[in-house]
């Protein structure tokens, strides 16, 4: 690695170094294309966020996708109901890696204020691993902005070896989640264990 | 708009053997609704479409509601006799009512700009394989909504052209918008449990036993 005193010296004279490393996150970090794709009344602050007001297209992710297949992002937006949730793991699935999903909105990451219904999720980190949650109800453009940042800045600080890889790069990592399966009362596992633990509680 | 009275005499009026029953309501409002016996649902609700000083076009709402058993009390003059003197006393009579399911009907005209007139249909007891009669023959908007109660309340509507769940997925055992419908036991920790989470708080995290 070059040194940043000497670089920014180098820079200073007209010569710019970087590495393959640094050039391919600052493109990825700067298109990510997130999947059009809502499930409740979040979606229409995701909409927003994505209009001339809030204008995403300064963060290089106005590209929504129709289809996963062409997708690096997944917004969760909004309560994922039992019924739902064997399709959003699908949908995850379907798309190429590397892909990383936000979880917007208290029903997306918690189940929120249905937590205790029969029918809803208790958060979609139960069956996918999520990179970036956003609290609320429903989150302001602004909240969602913020993740699209945080999401920018873990891309970027993803080495290509070493333990902070991203996943697709690390031999056996799973790219697939099991799809879980409609029951007689809950879904089939009801969680899945390899991404999300109960919580303990210590007393 | 005519009143309860005036419909239901008109109703029996055109609809031979019809029974037509009207309900108390406390509230506000007030409107009463038309109870009417299953039999003749279809005639009836035909009639209330094709009337010309009603006209009910406009279904607006489906829905259901689940009765348990019940005991029902009123009080009762009775006659006794005390102490040699015929005194009249009140008693509380308790009679046993069998729980059943009601489908609920308001209905709106566009063309007359009235309403509502609220319809109800009782089932013959609470089981699993109940029945009414669907007015979606009557009135194509009730499609969806009378799905909506098949799946919740598990009322079968007899004549329905597409009975499914709408809601839950195929599969799913069970109504759950029945109060005797028992949710999948998934708690999880909750910060600042209350009332009935905090009774399963307490079944799934068992408070210290302090030395």
């Amino acid at each position: 690695m070059i040194d940043e005193g000497l670089r920014s010296e180098l820079q200073k004279q007209g010569v710019y170094t970087t590495t393959l490393e640094e050039l391919y996150n600052w493109g990825r970090a700067n298109s990510v294309w997130p999947l059009t794709f809502g499930l409740a009344c979040c979606a229409i602050e995701m909409i927003a966020t994505s209009m001339a007001r809030y204008d995403l297209a300064r963060f290089g992710a106005e590209v929504f996708r129709p289809s996963p297949r062409q997708a690096d992002l997944m917004i969760v937006a909004g309560t994922v109901t039992k019924k739902m949730a064997p399709l959003v793991v699908r949908l995850y699935n379907q798309m190429p890696e590397p892909k990383y999903v936000i979880a917007m909105g208290a029903c997306a990451i918690s189940g929120g204020p249905f937590k205790q219904g029969y029918n809803v999720l208790k958060g979609i980190d139960r069956y996918i691993p999520v990179d970036v949650s956003i609290p609320g109800c429903p989150p302001r453009p602004e909240a969602l902005i913020h993740a699209i940042m945080t999401l920018q800045e873990k891309i970027l600080n993803q080495k290509l070896t070493g333990p902070n890889r991203p996943r697709h790069l690390v031999e056996g990592a799973p790219s697939e989640f099991p799809v879980p399966a409609y029951g007689e009362h809950d879904l089939e596992p009801p969680s899945n264990p390899d991404v999300w633990q109960p919580p303990m509680v210590k007393r | 708009m005519e009143t309860p009275e005036q419909i239901k005499a008109r109703i029996e009026a055109a609809v031979p053997g019809a029974k037509i029953e009207i309900l108390p309501n406390d509230c506000p409002a007030g409107e009463r609704p038309l109870l009417v016996d299953p039999p003749h649902a279809l005639a009836v609700a035909k009639f209330l479409r094709d009337d010309p000083q009603l006209r009910l076009d406009f279904c607006s709402n489906v829905t259901g509601v689940d009765w348990l058993d019940a005991e029902l009390t009123e009080k009762v003059k009775a006659k006794h006799v005390v102490d040699g003197v015929e005194k009249e006393v009140e008693e509380i009579r308790k009679t046993p009512r069998p729980g059943f399911l009601e489908v609920v009907y308001h209905l709106y005209s566009m063309e007359l700009k009235h309403g509502p007139v609220v319809l109800r249909q009782l089932t013959n007891g609470r089981g699993d394989s109940v029945s009414a009669v669907s007015l979606t023959p009557v009135w194509r908007g009730c499609e969806f909504q009378e799905r909506e109660v098949f799946d919740l309340f598990g009322v079968r509507l007899e004549g329905h052209p597409d009975l499914r769940r709408i809601l839950m997925w195929d599969g799913f055992k069970g109504h759950p918008m029945r109060k005797d419908y028992v949710a999948p036991d998934d708690f999880e920790y909750e910060p600042t449990p209350h009332d009935e989470v905090l009774e399963q708080a307490k079944k799934h995290y068992p408070p210290e036993v302090k030395a």
